[in-house]
């Protein structure tokens, strides 16, 4: 068997996580999207990171 | 010739797919850049962007983590681990001063050092060995046909929800307060001792290898520059390092909350950021997007060079269980040790935490174990080419 078949199977995997995603989040509003870069934006960064500890 | 050698002339030599396809392909990639910054915003389109070029980057120019960590335990070959130092270097000389002069908009990736944090990047050392796939080196692998990465990915991101799930109490078990070296020494000091124990450690590992074997090829300064360049990007647009083990933590957070599961019980799951982030689309999240983009970056060099035409890995049954097992400890470890070969070793290094050194320290340790691992759990003589990630 080639690579072909599972990276379609990856790419399906991936497609359905953001269809499944889509049905159960909030719409999505470029409108209320933050600026294009964050530095000089005066916002604060999210902190959504892997090094993000347990409870905030 | 070894098969993994084998492999990568298998690649280079391999023809190329046809001018039209290679359009495509690039008029692809641009309209999901496009399209995202339509639906979700402009910085969300970016950080697509950046996520495609860490993809074709690392696939392109093989550049990666679990590869020359093997090929340095095994072969005394430093040059994989000196252009990684190379690149944390690069970013470190712009992000730490950047980070401590604009500390409203940017973060670190700073963790505090701890039992689980130790524990984590040992076991996520074994594990990368194991799979040779590190946290990006799996998106990589899956995203180029991998059929071991491809099987790898899922359990990763299952055991990063349940490692989240559980961080509270493994921190519990002892954790020093979070150490950023630009928080103590200043930024230019931070970023001095930064960058004299990089230079520590490439001239260890180069004084140790054959004369033979000290030079850098071209191909791995480029991709050390390349991956600087894209890291700081991310930076400066998302307003926090590179990561990968969140994103994929997330990823099974969805899928847990639309199977009905309560996420409440968990400290980690249950504080408002991450609540919010569960509740918002993955196209605003950071490391989703850079991770979507990683993946299907490598999908289109795969493409691109008629990759997928190579034939998946025959392994032994205890060779796809051990994937398996890798996978969760993959997600799982990556959670208590606050991040992977990213979010804590190159980012957590280059943003000048203490916990991204323990980690590369750690993590090596582990690595020696995992590679006498892999070679009983039937991976070896496999035309697997993951030798790079």
């Amino acid at each position: 068997m080639s690579r072909r078949p599972v990276a379609i199977a990856v790419a399906l995997l991936l497609l359905g996580i953001l269809a499944l995603d889509t049905g159960i989040s909030a719409p999505l509003n470029p409108f209320a999207a933050p600026s294009p870069i964050a530095l000089g934006s005066g916002q604060a960064a999210g902190g959504a990171h892997c090094a993000a500890p347990a409870t905030r | 010739m070894t098969s993994l050698a084998a492999n990568s002339a298998m690649q280079t030599s391999a023809p190329r797919a046809g001018l039209g396809w290679r359009i495509a392909l690039v008029i692809a990639g641009i309209a999901a850049v496009l399209t995202v910054a339509v639906l979700a915003g402009a910085r969300y389109g970016l950080l697509l962007a950046v996520g495609l070029g860490f993809g074709i980057v690392l696939e392109g120019l093989r550049f990666g983590f679990a590869g020359p960590w093997r090929a340095l335990i095994l072969r005394r070959e430093p040059a994989g681990l000196v252009a990684q130092l190379i690149a944390i270097g690069v970013v470190a000389i712009v992000a730490i001063p950047l980070i401590e002069s604009h500390s409203g908009e940017l973060i670190g990736a700073h963790a505090p050092v701890g039992f689980a944090m130790i524990g984590g990047a040992f076991v996520f050392g074994i594990a990368m060995q194991i799979v040779l796939g590190c946290g990006s080196g799996t998106l990589v692998n899956a995203g180029s046909g991998n059929a071991v990465g491809a099987v790898a990915l899922p359990f990763f991101a299952i055991g990063s929800f349940a490692g989240a799930w559980h961080l509270d109490w493994w921190t519990g078990l002892g954790t020093a307060p979070t150490i950023a070296l630009g928080d103590v020494f200043g930024a230019n000091g931070g970023l001095a001792v930064t960058l004299v124990l990089l230079a520590l450690v490439a001239i260890i590992a180069l004084r140790g290898a054959a004369p033979e074997h000290r030079r850098i090829p071209r191909r791995l300064w480029l991709a050390a520059g390349f991956i600087a360049v894209l890291a700081i990007a991310n930076l400066v647009i998302a307003g926090q390092p590179w990561g990968v083990v969140y994103g994929l933590g997330l990823w099974a957070a969805k899928g847990a909350t639309a199977l009905g599961a309560d996420l409440s019980g968990s400290a980690f799951w249950s504080a408002p950021a991450n609540m919010e982030r569960v509740s918002q689309s993955l196209l605003t999240d950071v490391t989703s997007l850079t991770n979507i983009g990683i993946i299907a970056g490598a999908m289109l060099v795969a493409s691109w060079r008629r990759g997928f035409d190579q034939p998946v890995a025959r392994l032994p049954a205890v060779a796809w269980i051990a994937a398996i097992v890798a996978g969760l400890l993959l997600g799982y470890s990556s959670r208590l040790a606050f991040g992977c070969n990213v979010g804590a070793f190159f980012s957590g290094i280059s943003t000048g935490s203490l916990h991204g050194w323990v980690w590369f320290a750690a993590a090596f340790v582990g690595s020696i174990l995992g590679v006498k691992l892999r070679a009983r759990l039937g991976f070896e003589g496999a035309p697997n080419r993951g030798g790079h990630k």
